[in-house]
C-alpha cells in the first residue's frame, strides 16, 4: 500500500552550539549544559544522539527545533525552508480530538497528504482505534499515533526525543521496528535522542555520544548494519559491543 | 474549582432521582405543616400557592412577566459570558496584565450587587439596557476569574505541538485553546446562571420597570401578598432548573466526553 510516495529532499542540518546555560533559579547555580557542540547531520542520515540523563540531549534537540532560542551559536538547515517535524517525548495528541482527527488537523485543510491518513493509520496498526479519543487508548497506541502524525507530514528533517520511553520492552521493540520500516520506505534526515544504547544501534546510521556535565561530543561512530540486520537482536548486540566497547564505557 | 463532572451510569441516576424525590416530598410536607400551624396569610400552604399560580397562568400575566425576565436573563448572561471570557483569557495569558488588573477584579468581585444596580440607574437612567447592563456587570468578574484560571492552565506542550505542526492562530484557537477552556466556561455558565437570575429580580424591583417577575414580586410585597411572591418564585425555580438540566448539564457532559 505504501502511501508515502514523495521522495525526501537532500536536507542536511549543521549544528553549532557554543554555549547553552540555564540561569540560576531557586538557589541553584547557573548551569552550563552544552559547550562547543558542533556537528552535521547529512542528507538522509539517521543520527542518534546518546548520553546519560541530564547531559543536554533534549536541550540540544529543542534548540535545533527552534523551541529554545536562548543560546550562543547557530543552526543551519540549508537552502529553502525545509519541513522540520518534532516527535516529542510524550505523544502530545489533542485529547479532545480522535486519533484520526489529530492526524487530519496536523495537515492544512484540503492538503493532498490528508488522503494518506487512513493508509498510514492502517500501517501503524491503528485502524480499529482511529476513531477513539487518545486517552481511551494505551500509551503504546498514542505513541504509534504520534509517529504516524510525524511521518504523514513527509518531513525533510525529523527530530525525535526519546519517543519510546516508558513503554514495556516488547511494545517499544514493536515501535522501533515500525520506525525502521517507515524510515526505510521514505528515508529522511533524522536526529534522534535516546539514552538507550540498544535503541541507538538498532535505529541509527550514525551514533554521537555526549559526555555528562558540560556536554560535548566524545565519540562519533558509524553503525555498520544493513536494514535487515536491524531486526536481528544478535546482530544489534554485536554492533553495540563494537561501538560502545572502550575505556570510557560506563554502565548501560 | 473542579470543572469535571463524569456522566453517571443509569442505575446511579435512578437512585439519585429517588433521593431527590424523597427530599422534595419531605420539604413540601414540612411546608404544609408550617402553614397549617401558622397564620395562613403570612405563610400560605402549597395548595394556595398553586392556586395563585394557576390564576396568574390563566390571566397570561405569568407568561408575559416570565418571558420578559427570561429575555433579560439571557441577554445579561450572554453579555457577561462574552466580556468575562475575553477579560479572563487576557489577564490569564499575560502575567503583567494579571498583576495590573488583579486588584480591579478583586474590587469588582467585592462590590455589592446593590451598589452596581443603584449606580447604573443613577448614571444610565431607567432603561431596558440599564437593567441588562447592571446584571451583566455583577456577573462579569466571576466569569473573568474562572476563565483566568483556565487560561493560566493552558498546556505549553500542546501549544509547542501546534507550532511544530503549523496550526496557525485560528486552528490553534479552535482545536487547542478553546477545548482547554471549555470546562471552565461550562462551570462559569452554571454558576453564572444561578447568580444572574437572582440579581435580575432585584434589578427589576429597584428600577421601577413595569414588567418582569421582579416587578410582580415587588408589587405583591407592597400588598403583603405572600402567595403571589411564592407562586412567581416557584415558577422561576422550575424554569431555571429546566435550563440547568436540559441545557447546561448536557453541555458540560459534552465538553468532557473525551475524558477517560
Amino acid at each position: 500500500m505504501a502511501p508515502i510516495t514523495e521522495t525526501a529532499t537532500e536536507n542536511s542540518v549543521r549544528i553549532t552550539v557554543k554555549r547553552k546555560t540555564f540561569p540560576a533559579i531557586g538557589g541553584r547555580d547557573e548551569n552550563t549544559v552544552l559547550r562547543d557542540v558542533s556537528f552535521e547531520v547529512g542528507p538522509r542520515e539517521f543520527v542518534v544522539l546518546t548520553g546519560p540523563s541530564g547531559c543536554g540531549k533534549s536541550t540540544l534537540l529543542n534548540i535545533v527545533a527552534g523551541l529554545d532560542q536562548d543560546y550562543e551559536g547557530h543552526i543551519d538547515l540549508g537552502p529553502g525552508t525545509p519541513r522540520m517535524i518534532f516527535i516529542f517525548q510524550t505523544p502530545r495528541l489533542l485529547p479532545w480530538r480522535t486519533i484520526r482527527e489529530n492526524l487530519m488537523l496536523s495537515l492544512p485543510d484540503g492538503d493532498r497528504r490528508q488522503d494518506n491518513v487512513d493508509a498510514i493509520l492502517d500501517r501503524v496498526g491503528l485502524t480499529e482505534a482511529k476513531n477513539a479519543y487518545p486517552e481511551r487508548t494505551s500509551l503504546g497506541m498514542q505513541r504509534r499515533a504520534a509517529l504516524a502524525r510525524g511521518f504523514i507530514q513527509e518531513p525533510d528533517i525529523l527530530l525525535m526525543d526519546e519517543p519510546f520511553v516508558s513503554l514495556d520492552d516488547p511494545t517499544a521493540q514493536d515501535l522501533r521496528e515500525l520506525l525502521v520500516d517507515l524510515w526505510n520506505s521514505r528515508p529522511t534526515t533524522v536526529l534522534f535522542v535516546t539514552h538507550d544504547r540498544h535503541e541507538a544501534v538498532m535505529l541509527g546510521t550514525r551514533i554521537l555520544r555526549l559526555a555528562p556535565g558540560s556536554a560535548s561530543i566524545v565519540a562519533d561512530e558509524t553503525v555498520r548494519l544493513t536494514p535487515s540486520d536491524r531486526t536481528s537482536r544478535d546482530k544489534v548486540q554485536a554492533e553495540l559491543k563494537r561501538i560502545f566497547e572502550g575505556p570510557d564505557v560506563g554502565v548501560s | 474549582m473542579l470543572p469535571a463532572r463524569k456522566v453517571t451510569p443509569a442505575g446511579a441516576t435512578a437512585e439519585r432521582l429517588l433521593w431527590t424525590l424523597a427530599s422534595l416530598t419531605t420539604l413540601v410536607a414540612l411546608w404544609s405543616l408550617a402553614a397549617a400551624i401558622s397564620d395562613s396569610r403570612h405563610l400560605p400552604g402549597p395548595a394556595k400557592v398553586l392556586e395563585v399560580l394557576g390564576q396568574e397562568a390563566a390571566s397570561g400575566a405569568l407568561w408575559s412577566n416570565m418571558s420578559i425576565t427570561l429575555f433579560r436573563v439571557a441577554c445579561a448572561f450572554i453579555l457577561a459570558m462574552l466580556i468575562g471570557t475575553v477579560i479572563g483569557i487576557f489577564v490569564g495569558s499575560y502575567r503583567r496584565a494579571d498583576q495590573f488588573f488583579d486588584s480591579w477584579l478583586v474590587l469588582f468581585l467585592n462590590l455589592p450587587a446593590l451598589v452596581i444596580i443603584a449606580l447604573s440607574y443613577v448614571w444610565l437612567g431607567t432603561t431596558e439596557l440599564t437593567a441588562i447592563f447592571a446584571v451583566a456587570v455583577n456577573k462579569i468578574p466571576n466569569v473573568a476569574v474562572q476563565m483566568r484560571e483556565g487560561a493560566r492552565q493552558l498546556s505549553r506542550d500542546l501549544s509547542e505541538m501546534a507550532g511544530v505542526y503549523n496550526f496557525g492562530p485560528w486552528k490553534t484557537l479552535r482545536h487547542v485553546t478553546l477545548p482547554q477552556l471549555a470546562p471552565f466556561a461550562a462551570a462559569a455558565a452554571r454558576s453564572g446562571l444561578a447568580l444572574v437570575w437572582k440579581i435580575v429580580l432585584v434589578v427589576e424591583a429597584l428600577g421601577g420597570h413595569a414588567t418582569g417577575v421582579g416587578h410582580q414580586i415587588h408589587a405583591a410585597f407592597g400588598n403583603y401578598d405572600v402567595p403571589t411572591i411564592l407562586a412567581y418564585a416557584l415558577a422561576f425555580i422550575v424554569v431555571i432548573q429546566i435550563v440547568e438540566f436540559g441545557v447546561l448539564q448536557p453541555l458540560q457532559a459534552r465538553v468532557n466526553r473525551w475524558r477517560r
